[in-house]
């Protein structure tokens, strides 16, 4: 496979099938590995198998053939709670617990933990802090008084309170209007850097991939097309990467033509 | 003798037969909470039980109350002290509302919110008291609202089998051709299914959540 390195895989995807119970099919046979440290993009249109890849990941589903393996173990094998509290979550419209105050949803994780309240609010200071949020202002507000932008941030703030060493993003920035989406899509390649995590996004925006991606992973039907760090992205023959980038080579003339 | 010198000649009579009432809907009530919601929960979380649980408290719905009081009143244990008997017809009356609520509240929460949850880790437990029960507090508050309500008028007819409560007056002055007497069970009946419904409608405003 394209664009494949020798280092440690902390997500690996082996021959793996998720077929749906009416025997519809969305993933067929799909084999890669994440490394460590990486970001990952599962780019591919509607229906492509990114997000059930995704949920897979975190066993929001289980493969009905093959096996998904995170740390070395597969996820079947591991305590789907440990798993999930090793693993950030972030979904499209952020999902906030709507009766909870940003600071009740951020520290939701770590309060399950048991982890001492003395620690909590620093941290979720420290958090809003990160993603651009003042604490002062925002801590005691509810998610229906922020705006698309809060919200998202917040639920960045939210899935990494517990310190997770992976984190998945199912179209982070896809409810966003665009000059909002291209603030805070911005902002997160800056935090991407800080943090050294290893990050999944899911997008169908083949410029949002270029931008976050180390590789990109391009799914179409089920199946995955080629794994490539950006720049071969661009360049490559395989027909399906190479419409994405014919697409954004027109979109950007136009740009220029303006 | 009309009924404003009724009450004013036997006010703690009618004190009694109001606390009699009240204990009756209040005792039927709690049951029904107590049974209604769990059984909600399982609707929602198996949708296959939907039919037959629903159905059930359907019918127990359409049977004419005085049918009900008499068709428990053979039945053994219940038959043998008249407030059980009622507290039991009652019961029933009070679960569909309560149980139809507390399924569609629970259904009702936003899927993404669901899905969150569940990604961060929290188990069933946790989901189910922490964001599925706040969430759907309202709507099953709304229920136990129309239950109670529905259940002051009924309770009205379990002075039939001699449980007490406001309805002796109605029964009274139905055999004494007494409209004062009848007005004197069904005066405070009334007054009481709106003081609840106000109360309850307050509780259910305040616990709504915002959006």
């Amino acid at each position: 496979m394209n664009g494949q390195t020798g280092g440690e895989a902390v997500i690996e995807f082996r021959g793996v099938h998720y077929k749906l119970p009416n025997g519809q099919t969305l993933l067929n046979g799909v084999s890669f590995a994440i490394e460590r440290g990486e970001t990952l993009i599962l780019l591919g249109r509607s229906g492509a198998g990114k997000t059930t890849a995704l949920k897979l990941i975190n066993r929001l589903l289980e493969p009905s053939g093959g096996e998904v393996q995170v740390e070395g173990r597969a996820t079947v094998a591991w305590d789907p709670i440990a798993l999930r509290r090793h693993i950030g979550y972030v979904i499209q419209e952020a999902g906030l617990f709507p009766h909870y105050t940003v600071e009740q949803n951020v520290s939701l994780v770590p309060r399950l933990e048991g982890r001492p309240a003395a620690q909590i609010r620093p941290r979720v200071e420290e958090l809003l802090a990160l993603v651009g949020l003042n604490p002062r202002t925002f801590l005691q507000r509810y998610p229906h008084e922020l705006s698309g932008g809060q919200r998202q941030r917040v639920g960045v703030a939210r899935a990494l309170a517990a310190d997770p060493p992976i984190l998945l993003m199912d179209e982070p920035f896809g409810a966003l209007d665009p000059l909002t989406r291209a603030e805070v899509r911005n902002e997160f390649q800056a935090l991407q850097q800080r943090l050294g995590k290893t990050i999944v996004i899911v997008t169908h925006d083949t410029s949002e991939a270029l931008l976050l991606g180390t590789r990109i992973a391009l799914l179409e039907a089920g199946e995955l097309r080629g794994i490539y760090p950006p720049r071969e992205f661009l360049s490559s023959n395989e027909p399906v990467a190479a419409a994405y980038a014919e697409q954004l080579r027109r979109l950007e003339e136009f740009e220029r033509d303006e | 003798m009309n009924v404003i010198q009724y009450f004013l000649r036997h006010p703690s009579e009618i004190f009694q037969a109001t606390v009699e009432h009240i204990s009756l809907v209040a005792a039927a009530m709690l049951i029904a909470v107590a049974v209604g919601v769990p059984l909600g929960i399982l609707v929602a979380r198996r949708p296959w039980l939907s039919k037959p649980i629903l159905g059930t408290a359907n019918i127990a719905e359409t049977i004419p109350s005085l049918a009900l009081f008499g068709f428990l009143l053979p039945v053994p244990w219940l038959g043998e002290r008249a407030a059980r008997l009622a507290i039991v017809a009652l019961t029933l009356y009070a679960l569909l509302p309560i149980i139809r609520n507390t399924a569609a509240g629970i259904a009702g929460v936003d899927p993404a919110v669901r899905e969150a949850a569940r990604g961060m880790g929290m188990t069933q437990r946790q989901i189910l008291w922490k964001v599925e029960l706040p969430l759907s507090l309202s709507t099953v508050l709304a229920g136990v609202r129309v239950a109670t309500v529905l259940t002051i008028g009924i309770a009205t007819i379990a002075a039939a089998v001699g449980a007490g409560g406001l309805g002796e007056y109605i029964f009274r002055g139905l055999a004494m051709v007494n409209n004062s007497l009848i007005l004197a069970g069904a005066i405070p009946a009334a007054l009481l299914a709106l003081g609840a419904d106000f109360l309850l409608s307050v509780l259910e405003r305040r616990l709504r959540p915002a959006r």
